[in-house]
């Protein structure tokens, strides 16, 4: 019996999985081209790519929300907890513990900071909702002292509402695109520390969208970095940020040479990763 | 100054008022939760009358079960038409859904044409007095609970879209669709919801009004009496409709004043609210308290 405790923890459970997932707008514009990727439960793991390479698509494909732009998963298929979540409405995702925080922390302007966490419980029947809110509250301390409409927070504020509002409906897993989105580093240092205590404290598994890569892959415990609809190159977080070509290509350094956008050789090299 | 007619006239804008106020609200409601602006909102009312009478005087029930039926038929008949004909219209561009509208308004107007027949019905009596004093004026009293019950349904509506789970997400599925669903909100639950309560409580002006003047087609040209007090008050604010609708009844009740004792033209109430509607989207398009991007058909 000694001896297992040797022997490394074996892979825990995913609780999502994508597996060879093509995703196409209005019927013709081909999106995600065999996307394929796992969240094991209670990790955070990082989605990395440049504009344009789909992770918004993917985490809308898992969230449903597709359905709302005119986009179709065509092949391929979302596995969470074991159940085939493609084709189901956003609400019913929601109702399954997949909440996303989407990009631009889309809040309601128009309503108050408490109207709004209470709308994050809109799927819920339970009478602990009120409790919830102060939990939320304990942890984004600065929200509790804003009474006036949640339009006149600061970017900060609105992101940490946003996630406030996604944990009022108790998910499992959470889909957050690009919290950083527009704050200054100190902020987005105080989101990611948040991030971090969500999954440890509260045990929130965490798929992650984001264009700091440094950061996400500081928090996240494995990393997919995705082009073109495809994923690219997967690995441990610490693995990529070590990595020569994530250095290069997405953490702004690495290689001895001084970078140049006329430097046309790195250009060929990220292409060969297609 | 001929108080003798000015205060009755004005009481009765009051009461009127209200009643618009209330369709009004019913009007912005679809508005704000879907952007369709409801040509078809009088046939609400109409349809509404129509179906209190056919169940008073067909099979005899008093009138305020008859009336509870009525609005539980008005419920259904809401939903029905937001599944069956708005709904398979998501995706469509707004001014097709507009025009659906339209249509429907036409089609219901002819359907309890055929259904009723062409002439003005009384409703069976209602109330065993005619008209009860109030403060030295003679009231009718199906006014008297109309205005109550619209006072009802305006803190009713307030209450329900600050503090219920449905209100919240209501509003939210108006501000932002997308993020809505994001939220768990079915938004197709909750055009069906706005529509059925938009059917439900236009019909209970549509039932006041026909107690007071008999049922006929003439109804829906009360619900087209709504677009002067939405467009006033704005398209997009219910608080807006409650007081575009007292100003559209009291309006049209200081014209009927102006007209008898000065001008002699006669039926000026019936065209004052839209000199109004002219003047505001002259002034103010968007109205006194709506926003100001908001699109104008």
């Amino acid at each position: 019996m000694t001896a297992a405790t040797a022997t490394p923890e074996p892979a825990p459970a995913p609780l999502l999985a994508l597996n060879n997932v093509e995703v196409v707008y209005s019927d013709v514009i081909l999106v995600l081209r065999g996307l394929s990727l796992v969240v094991p439960a209670g990790k955070i793991v990082a989605l990395l790519g440049a504009n344009g390479a789909g992770k918004s698509t993917t985490l809308k494909a898992i969230s449903g929300l597709l359905k709302t732009e005119d986009g179709a998963i065509t092949r391929g298929e979302v596995l969470y907890a074991g159940q085939r979540l493609n084709g189901l409405d956003p609400e019913a995702i929601v109702r399954r513990g997949v909440f996303q925080v989407m990009e631009g922390r889309r809040i309601i302007a128009d309503m108050t900071v408490i109207e709004n966490l209470r709308l994050g419980a809109h799927t819920r029947r339970d009478r602990e909702v009120g409790d919830d809110i102060e939990r939320v509250l304990g942890y984004f301390p600065r929200l509790r002292e804003r009474t006036g409409l949640a339009g006149y927070l600061s970017g900060g504020e609105q992101q940490m509402l946003a996630i406030g509002r996604a944990l009022m409906a108790r998910p499992r897993l959470i889909l957050m695109d690009e919290p950083s989105m527009g704050l200054s580093p100190f902020l987005v240092q105080e989101v990611f520390a948040i991030i971090r205590r969500l999954n440890q404290e509260l045990g929130i598994t965490i798929l992650l969208v984001e264009q700091n890569a440094r950061m996400a892959l500081a928090a996240a415990s494995y990393g997919y970095i995705m082009e073109q609809g495809k994923i690219v190159l997967d690995g441990p977080a610490a693995e990529l940020a070590g990595n020569e070509d994530v250095k290069e290509f997405y953490l702004g350094h690495g290689g001895d040479r001084a970078r140049s956008f006329k430097n046309l050789k790195s250009f060929k090299r990220r292409k060969r990763w297609l | 100054m001929n108080t003798q007619l000015l205060v009755p006239l004005l009481v009765n804008g009051i009461i009127i008022g209200t009643l618009y106020g209330v369709v009004a609200m019913c009007f912005v409601l679809i508005y704000k939760a879907s952007q369709i602006v409801n040509f078809a909102q009088g046939e609400f009312l109409l349809v509404g009358a129509w179906i209190c009478w056919f169940l008073l005087t067909e099979f005899n029930l008093p009138f305020i079960p008859g009336f509870i039926l009525t609005l539980v038929f008005m419920m259904a008949f809401g939903v029905a038409l937001q599944v069956v004909v708005l709904r398979p219209m998501i995706g469509e561009p707004i001014i097709a859904v507009i025009m659906v509208t339209i249509g429907l308004s036409i089609f219901f107007q002819a359907l309890m044409k055929y259904l009723f027949g062409v002439f003005v019905k009384p409703f069976p009596q209602v109330f065993e007095t005619a008209s009860v004093a109030v403060l030295g004026l003679s009231v009718q009293p199906i006014y008297l609970l109309s205005l109550v019950i619209s006072v009802l349904i305006m803190g009713g509506f307030a209450y329900f879209y600050q503090a219920t789970r449905l209100g919240l997400a209501m509003r939210a599925t108006a501000f932002d669709q997308q993020a809505a669903q994001s939220l768990g909100i079915s938004v197709r639950q909750m055009f069906a919801i706005s529509w059925a309560i938009s059917a439900m409580v236009s019909s209970l002006a549509g039932v006041v009004v026909g107690v007071v003047n008999g049922v006929s087609s003439q109804l829906s040209f009360f619900g087209i009496k709504v677009f002067p007090a939405v467009i006033l008050g704005g398209l997009d604010s219910i608080v807006g409709a409650v007081v575009g609708g007292l100003v559209v009844g009291l309006v049209e009740n200081l014209a009927e004043y102006v007209d008898s004792q000065w001008l002699h033209w006669g039926a000026l109430y019936i065209v004052a609210p839209f000199y109004v509607l002219v003047l505001i989207l002259m002034v103010r398009p968007h109205g006194l308290f709506g926003t100001e991007d908001i699109e104008r058909i």
